[in-house]
């Protein structure tokens, strides 16, 4: 899509750059997700929020086509998952795990974002180089790109692969927990290096425990539970019918705990 | 020294030494960085299937042992994929199948186990010319796409599921690498043998990873290290009149444990940052606050007290205790 068309379509809702139609997901036989419908607009920043279990990530990975779905259908900038091929317009930031990053330098990690847009046994061009080096700037880390992975913070190491996935300019930014582990100050840091993003146009789907200090910068929130959305709508609605329950008493549990709202729930 | 270039045999056990130890290394470093380090044992086990079918039918061993191996290491690559290999015990029963089969080949060929062991434990010094040629083409093949294609290669290894993302087609990715892993060991059965190959692939980058930082730097230090205890011990088996597997082996062996103190000087100068995570449950449970008592000192970097990341604060280690500051006096964490 051209940014032009973009634009064409701002009259109505901005057309979704992901959508998922009554996705069932199984892992070892056991349904973990059920009849998800949801998508993010074009340049709208969603929240994916639920309990441990709740089936966030899992949704994620199958979005992105990472685990097959048993039933429905996912579409990514309007092309069905399956024959998806542009995923240069895409940034995934998985949960963080340093096993197999390690031993390598963050200027490597952080080049290895650039494989979309790079033809096997052609070397780094100098645009590939300039990508990785605007995108550490991005997140404040421009002076460690020669660390070693093993040798950075949670935070750090976090906030490289948010680079990582920087390096295309995607339109739409994928992050599964980015704030897990990660101390508050340094949440307050990719609340800020994501808030840029947000306002410079990218659509975001971002996994979160307890919305802490990237609250603030999410349009819209998904609440998932036990594998089926139980809340899609703005974070005002979600406080709202928080308090309508507890000053009614209709419902035995509210939809998600308050703390998820106000950061109180940490990990 | 000029001496043993003088014989023709040695020219060509020199050469084909140094093809390996610049291979095998190599690949081995992708190896390790996906964590299967004791794959190319495995595949030295099929390969021998390979040798005991050439013996059988009397043609060229590495030809036989290089296309039985291929096979093996993509049906143990695919079942992995598949997630069939559960437990090990497919690979296993692959692997001491292929050595079983290639014993009783052998042995039907009328060979033995004789016939074998210049495989197992490499025989450089018989390495013919039509043998030498064909290493070569092998080690180009090998090298071409373990270095053309290291930045895919190494996003495959080290974060699989983000690679997929990028859409790089990673299991045919996957499969190139077991391949690659199994035609080096082929490659390398004539100079170090079947059974200490997966040493040569391993050992060097081993050692490399502590001597230099980063996955680039890794991979060119593994293969200068390879290439150094391959000829080193090619040459030194020739005066000590040793096996030169053997002895390649040990040599690389005694490089990762030089490489040892150097990395922990290499370290210490880099003050490495120890992160301790902040132990913080679910159900909002706060540690305990305790005071450290009488506390004159007051900690700042560069204090003399180490200190260590911990959590969102710093904690100085000042005799045995873990202090952080907290409001006018300091915490025991």
């Amino acid at each position: 899509m051209r940014l032009a068309d973009r634009h064409a379509t701002a009259e109505g809702p901005p057309e979704p750059v992901l959508a998922a139609e009554d996705l069932s997901v199984e892992l070892g036989g056991l349904p973990v997700l059920r009849g998800i419908t949801m998508s993010v607009r074009c340049g709208e920043a969603v929240a994916l929020l639920g309990g441990n279990g709740s089936g966030k990530s899992t949704l994620v990975r199958a979005l992105l086509g990472l685990i097959p779905a048993q039933r429905g259908s996912v579409e990514l900038f309007g092309t069905p998952l399956r024959s998806f091929r542009q995923w240069s317009k895409v940034g995934y930031v998985p949960q963080r795990s340093t096993g197999g990053l390690a031993g390598a330098k963050v200027k490597e990690v952080v080049a290895s974002g650039r494989l979309a847009h790079r033809k096997p046994f052609v070397p780094a061009s100098a645009k590939d180089r300039q990508a990785v080096s605007d995108a550490l700037r991005a997140v404040g880390l421009q002076d460690r790109a020669d660390a070693e992975m093993a040798h950075l913070s949670g935070g750090q190491q976090q906030r490289v692969l948010i680079a990582r996935a920087l390096t295309n300019a995607p339109q739409l930014l994928v992050l599964d927990e980015p704030t897990a582990g990660v101390d508050r100050e340094h949440q307050q840091v990719l609340a800020t290096v994501l808030a840029e993003l947000v306002q410079g146009g990218t659509s975001v789907l971002v996994v979160l425990h307890d919305l802490g200090p990237l609250g603030g910068l999410i349009d819209r929130a998904v609440v998932l539970r036990e594998g089926r959305v139980v809340h899609d709508g703005d974070l005002g609605e979600l406080v709202a019918a928080h308090h309508n329950h507890h000053g009614h008493h209709e419902v035995e549990e509210p939809v998600l705990d308050l703390g998820f709202l106000d950061g109180t729930v940490e990990r | 020294m000029i001496e043993i270039l003088t014989y023709p045999f040695m020219q060509r056990a020199l050469v084909a030494a140094l093809l390996t130890g610049l291979i095998a290394p190599a690949i081995g470093t992708y190896i390790v960085q996906r964590r299967l380090s004791l794959l190319g044992d495995g595949l030295g086990h099929v390969a021998i299937a390979g040798v005991g079918l050439a013996l059988l039918t009397g043609s060229a061993p590495i030809p036989a042992a290089v296309v039985v191996c291929v096979v093996g290491a993509v049906i143990v690559e695919v079942l992995r994929q598949q997630g069939k290999a559960t437990g090990d015990v497919g690979l296993a029963i692959l692997f001491y199948g292929g050595l079983a089969a290639g014993v009783l080949m052998s042995g039907i060929a009328g060979g033995g186990t004789g016939a074998l062991s210049q495989y197992l434990f490499g025989s450089l010094t018989t390495v013919t010319g039509s043998d030498l040629a064909l290493i070569a083409i092998l080690a180009v093949l090998v090298l071409v796409p373990a270095l053309g294609l290291a930045p895919q290669l190494f996003a495959v290894c080290a974060d699989e599921e983000f690679a997929r993302v990028q859409g790089l087609k990673v299991r045919l990715y996957n499969v190139m690498i077991v391949v690659l892993a199994a035609i080096t060991v082929t490659l390398a059965m004539r100079t170090v043998g079947l059974l200490l190959v997966s040493a040569l692939m391993v050992v060097p980058v081993a050692a490399a990873k502590n001597l230099v930082r980063g996955f680039y730097s890794t991979l060119v230090c593994a293969m200068v290290v390879g290439v150094l205890v391959a000829v080193g011990g090619a040459t030194g088996s020739f005066y000590a009149d040793a096996a030169p597997g053997a002895l390649i082996v040990v040599l690389a062996i005694a490089v990762f444990a030089l490489s040892w103190p150097i990395s922990i000087l290499m370290s210490r100068r880099r003050t490495v940052a120890l992160v301790l995570p902040e132990l913080v449950d679910d159900d909002d449970m706060d540690a305990p606050h305790i005071t450290a008592e009488d506390h004159p000192h007051r900690h700042v970097e560069g204090c003399g007290h180490p200190s260590v990341q911990h959590g969102d604060h710093t904690d100085f280690i000042h005799q045995g205790h873990r202090h952080a500051q907290h409001a006018d006096h300091y915490d025991e964490h």
